[in-house]
């Protein structure tokens, strides 16, 4: 789809009175992050990078998102949420064998490894957990369906929309101290704000976006 | 990573820090821990905070200890989701049950200050026959307090706060001008309106404790919509920005990053708190000791305090400790329309209707619900939309990007106590090395009859006001409640009507975990006032 808000970037106001010092340093660091190493195999590694590119695609022309070094930081961390459901293990136990399960699926249905399916059959296989549907043994000891609502999406959606190149693609006014903002009524924007783009409009969004310090 | 006052005490060496000041401190008093203090306080939340500066500023020698970080907002807090995790109690928490909660960011801080760090500033006053649920209404259990006692305490916390509120209020008993002025409504908030009106029920706009006018060294609110990440200018009046500089000045100590463990008795009485700070396990005296680490904490931590004299764990005679935990219901009506809505701007929710807590009539279930207009951020609404639609792949990323064309309706509603409903202990550890919560919930058939009326009802409103492509997220619940019931009865309840303990003489509860029912409005300004006149009771009792 066409991208909706056209030359709008969040980071562009990095240095204006949207972001305080706190903001710049907390996204510099996660912009900055890479996979960390000592943290599932390169087989889990592969079958996670597949999942993410199925889950959430990467933005169309803006620089794409970090989403896998993200959720293995979280891996390899074990964070908490401060909640787990008493039928799936911790964060990273979770991973490890959800990863391994959605493998062996890959393998049961197409007889290839999940990195290696074509979109509609990783896509297929993906459905089939998210249902519960699954036929791989791999899945005993933990419920697809859970692993799937539990663990799979949140963390892979919320390591996304950490990221300055999606909030861009939603048109989201992104960090907002110490300035906010001023006009709240509906179809009102502050100059800081993106535009969307509208075929009617007297000047086209690219234009418009442009004045967002 | 942690950040630095995560790891480093910052309250001690008879300063604290001044919140409104980037890397400024006031004074301290610090009391000994030989000293007999007259009240330790576990958790300054809502309920703890508040009764810290209330005690201090009556004369009493007050210790308050949180397991949680000593912010200063201004110098500490980003404008992000994922770095203000760091607001959020997210220490493992095993949850089941048949509608098992999720914990976390939807319901539990670990700050100076408790979860009114980054709770959404909604501060509603009860109906005043949800106090007398039993005898005015058939259902759940009466509280053992009279409403217009409650009225005089929300008065002060009220003015406590400088609610930011309307005119007048359409609903309920007369009550005085909110002392600021209501906020401006967003385009979020104006959807409200128009479907409420459209439906001819009554609405307005959301009595938040965030600032409309400047008030000392805050600044007000300037709309940035972040409020459930913490607000780093100050405008919103949390209890770290309010009620904790008044009781240093008056004389409180406050222990940041102070886990406690267990409460020590002897003879029958509580003789003082165990608590890990700086690596290190130590002891505080106290004459009495008051918990309150909410809903959760409060139940684990006297669970955890058992003892040869007290077994089954101290104030549980009853056997209810843990039991009757309630959260709200916070299912949702979502839809899209022609404007630009960008409900990012703003407080979350700034026009409410309270109709459904007052009408009764019409309803196939016992309680009371409101609903909100709502701003969610990105990472949040990725996750109803992805967990609430199955929306994933190119589908969900299309999707985001017509955000600011979103539109939706949060309800606030009533859960009944169930005994089943409840906080146990696991066989696992956490950090500190003390057992894990375990978390049971189930929702019930009456539960599942409101959450119906309540989303269709919300579904209608967005359909009146001009929403098309609606749909419902049927799983969210926020707030929590009831695991130390207050009661007229030992039989029945936990703590007596002045949230002291039925067994413990000098053991209180004072947090949101004293509400017999949760009624159909958000609760921490019912907790502040509870935390008030708890502290009158207390001068006139001790
Ligand atoms: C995202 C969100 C939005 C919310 N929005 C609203 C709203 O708009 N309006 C409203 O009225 N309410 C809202 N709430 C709920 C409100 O914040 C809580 O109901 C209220 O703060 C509870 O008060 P409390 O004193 O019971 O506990 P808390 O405020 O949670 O305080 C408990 C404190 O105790 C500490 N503690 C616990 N155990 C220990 C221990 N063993 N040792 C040391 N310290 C301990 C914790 O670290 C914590 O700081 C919201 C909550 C959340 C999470
Ligand atoms: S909208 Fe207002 S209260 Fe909320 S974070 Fe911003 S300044 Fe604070």
């Amino acid at each position: 789809m066409a991208d909706r808000f056209p030359d709008y970037h969040v980071l562009a106001k990095r240095d204006t009175a949207s972001w305080n010092a706190q903001t710049g340093a907390v996204v510099d660091a996660r912009l900055a992050k890479d996979p960390p190493e000592g943290v599932l195999s390169d087989r889990q590694r592969q079958t996670l990078a597949r999942v993410i590119d199925r889950i959430v695609p990467q933005p169309e022309h803006r620089p794409p998102v970090n989403t896998l070094a993200l959720v293995m930081g979280k891996i390899a961390a074990n964070g908490s949420d401060g909640f787990r459901h008493h039928q799936l293990p911790e964060t990273r136990r979770a991973w490890e064998r959800g990863l391994d399960a959605v493998d062996a699926e890959a393998c049961v249905r197409h007889g290839s490894g999940f990195a290696f399916l074509s979109d509609d059959q990783a896509d297929a296989v993906l459905c089939a957990v998210e249902k519960g549907e699954v036929e791989a043994p791999e899945w005993q000891d933990l419920p697809a369906g859970l692993f799937w609502s539990w663990r799979l999406i949140p963390d892979i959606v919320s390591a996304y929309y950490a990221h300055p190149s999606a909030w861009s693609a939603m048109g989201f006014g992104g960090p907002a101290s110490p300035r906010g903002y001023v006009r709240l009524q509906a179809n009102r924007r502050d100059p800081w704000e993106a535009a969307e783009r509208d075929d009617q409009a007297p000047s086209p969004a690219e234009a418009r976006n442009h004045h967002a310090e | 990573m942690p950040s630095e006052p995560e790891q480093q005490l910052r309250a001690g060496g008879g300063r604290a820090p001044d919140v409104f000041t980037p890397g400024g401190w006031v004074p301290m008093r610090e009391y000994g821990e030989a000293e007999e203090v007259d009240f330790a306080i576990v958790g300054t939340g809502a309920g703890g905070g508040t009764l810290a500066c209330r005690l201090a500023e009556a004369g009493f020698s007050v210790v308050a200890f949180d397991a949680g970080a000593y912010w200063r907002p201004l110098e500490d807090f980003a404008s992000d989701e994922t770095e203000q995790q760091k607001l959020y109690w997210t220490d493992r928490r095993i949850v089941d049950g048949s509608h098992p909660l999720k914990m976390g960011s939807n319901n539990s801080g670990k700050s100076v200050g408790g979860s009114t760090v980054h709770f959404a500033m909604v501060s509603l006053r009860f109906r005043p026959e949800h106090f007398k649920a039993r005898s005015k209404l058939g259902y759940g259990v009466d509280w053992p307090v009279d409403w217009r006692e409650m009225w005089r305490y929300y008065d002060e916390v009220e003015d406590a706060l400088k609610i930011a509120g309307p005119v007048s209020y359409p609903w309920g008993p007369k009550r005085g001008r909110y002392p600021y002025r209501a906020h401006p409504m967003n385009a979020a908030a104006n959807y409200l309106a128009k479907g409420a009106d459209a439906l001819g029920i009554d609405w307005t706009e959301t009595p938040l404790a965030t600032l409309s006018a400047p008030r000392g060294k805050a600044h007000p609110c300037v709309y940035r919509g972040f409020c459930v990440t913490g607000c780093s200018t100050n405008a919103k009046q949390s209890v770290l920005v309010t009620w904790l500089p008044r009781a240093l000045k008056a004389g409180a100590e406050i222990r940041d990053l102070a886990m406690v463990g267990r409460i020590e008795t002897k003879n029958g009485r509580a003789t003082g708190v165990h608590y890990l700070r700086a690596g290190a396990w130590r002891f505080q005296k106290a004459k009495n000791v008051i918990v309150a680490g909410y809903a959760i904490e409060t139940p684990r931590l006297l669970l955890m305090s058992a003892n040869s004299e007290f077994p089954d764990g101290l104030a549980n005679s009853s056997g209810l400790l843990g039991r009757n935990l309630m959260v709200q219901l916070n299912q949702a009506a979502w839809g899209q329309v022609a404007d630009e809505v960008r409900s990012y701007k703003g407080p979350p929710s700034l026009a409410i209707s309270e109709h459904w807590n007052y009408e009764d009539r019409g309803k196939d279930y016992f309680g009371g619900w409101s609903y909100m207009s709502q701003g969610p951020l990105p990472i949040t609404w990725a996750k109803s939309l992805a967990g609430g639609r199955g929306l994933w792949g190119q589908a969900l990323i299309d999707e985001m990007a017509r955000n600011n064309h979103s539109v939706g309706l949060k309800m606030v509603g009533e859960v009944l106590p169930y005994e089943h409903n409840r906080v146990t202990l696991s066989d696992e550890t956490d950090q500190y090395g003390l057992p894990v919560p375990r978390i049971t919930f189930s929702l019930g058939e009456n539960e599942q009859a409101m959450i119906a009326h309540a989303t269709d009802f919300m579904d209608r409103s967005l359909e009146a006001a001009g929403a098309a492509e609606r749909w419902k997220e049927m799983d969210d619940t926020c707030h929590l409640g009831g695991t130390a019931r207050m009661g007229d009865d030992p039989a029945t309840s936990v703590v007596d009507p002045d949230c002291r303990s039925w067994d413990i003489p000098n053991l209180w509860v004072c947090d949101g975990s004293v509400f017999p029912t949760v009624g159909g409005v958000n609760p921490s300004l019912t907790i502040q006032a509870l935390a008030c006149r708890l502290a009158d009771r207390v001068k006139a009792l001790c």
